[in-house]
């Protein structure tokens, strides 16, 4: 991708030899780290598989508290899961411009993507407070500890998926566009967007569903 | 694998698979808001509608948008890796059938054999009004 890419990188090309022109040009299409991380995210989805599976075991279970029409507002989810999916598109961008090679550009686009992360946190974090504050925590009913437990868990992955961006942004900035920081973007990038991925479950399941 | 699958592995990184083209993302982008948009739109337009019906629209329209994020957004195919992606994705999507259809199955079947508690009182209700009927 860029001159400092350098052969030294690619001990990977030990394991397929034959392929050495190839890992130069494109180091992260022949590294292990995708088809090792899409590994790791499927068996990530499987734990979202057993927390929906919990949900939709316990959702009923209100114990005289209240339930998804007292608490769920559609419209506060819309805004959450269109912050979501412009973080989706912007991180699709800023690999657009990484592929070119344009450090400022995908700089610029990686940011946005962790505004728009932030802003999904941040409504995700007030809506969790408002629950507790108004003694709909997670203590109150099997409803509302596998909602919690559900939707906290996707929540907690989008955080670790932004401390992972800002690491990158200074990454990038520090050592350019070279061949592990390209792997390190591919890979953030699949894990972005499975957490949207999950996300369209959750809206889908946990709140829409239940506010029919 | 064979030789052909490689070289057409090593193809298609030169058109850049791994990340895709704008137009891939602008296609998904698209695709994926009228996904949600028709949804969240029945929902919070409060649609006449039979629930079950509603419900199923949902979940049909999510398990769309889940397909339409993999192939434009995560660029799932039966090419990359040899292939081994696309047969990881199956592997997980198998078990999450498994875990999901067999939660409710069991739960299901636990919920009609131990009757809830408002059915229960819808019963005995109709009972006390058979009872006055009869009395």
């Amino acid at each position: 991708m860029s001159p400092l890419d350098s052969p030294t990188m690619t001990p990977e090309t030990a394991m397929t030899p034959g392929v050495t022109v190839i890992t130069d040009d494109h180091g992260h299409h022949d590294s292990p780290t995708p088809i090792g991380f899409w590994i790791y995210l499927m068996s990530d989805c499987i734990i979202f598989g057993a927390l929906f599976a919990t949900y939709a075991v316990l959702g009923g279970g209100f114990a005289g508290g209240p339930g998804p029409k007292d608490l769920f507002e559609p419209g506060f989810v819309a805004i959450e899961t269109a912050l979501l999916l412009f973080s989706s598109i912007t991180f699709g961008l800023a690999m657009l411009q990484a592929d070119k090679g344009k450090l400022g550009g995908t700089t610029r686009w990686l940011i946005a993507t962790g505004l728009f992360g932030a802003g999904f946190i941040g409504m995700e974090l007030y809506e969790f407070r408002h629950l507790i504050h108004i003694g709909a925590g997670p203590d109150r009913s099997a409803f509302l500890s596998s909602f919690f437990a559900l939707v906290g868990t996707h929540g907690l992955h989008v955080t670790g998926g932004l401390i992972w961006l800002i690491t990158l942004v200074v990454q990038i900035n520090m050592h350019g566009l070279n061949g592990p920081n390209m792997r390190r973007l591919g890979t953030l990038s699949m894990f972005w967007h499975f957490l949207d991925l999950i996300w369209i479950g959750v809206f889908s399941f946990v709140y829409l569903v239940r506010l029919v | 694998m064979s030789a052909d699958t490689h070289s057409a592995q090593s193809h298609d990184a030169g058109h850049g698979t791994g990340h895709g083209t704008m137009g891939q993302l602008m296609i998904g982008f698209a695709l994926a808001a009228i996904l949600t948009i028709i949804p969240f739109g029945l929902v919070m337009g409060e649609v006449e509608m039979n629930r079950t019906a509603l419900v199923g629209i949902i979940m049909g329209l999510g398990a769309i948008q889940i397909v339409v994020h993999l192939v434009f957004f995560l660029h799932l195919n039966t090419r990359s890796e040899e292939g081994n992606t696309f047969m990881a994705t199956m592997l997980a999507l198998i078990i999450l059938v498994i875990v999901l259809a067999g939660s409710l199955w069991v739960m299901h079947n636990m919920n009609t054999n131990m009757m809830p508690q408002h059915e229960m009182d819808q019963q005995i209700e109709q009972m006390k009004s058979l009872q006055s009927q009869q009395g």
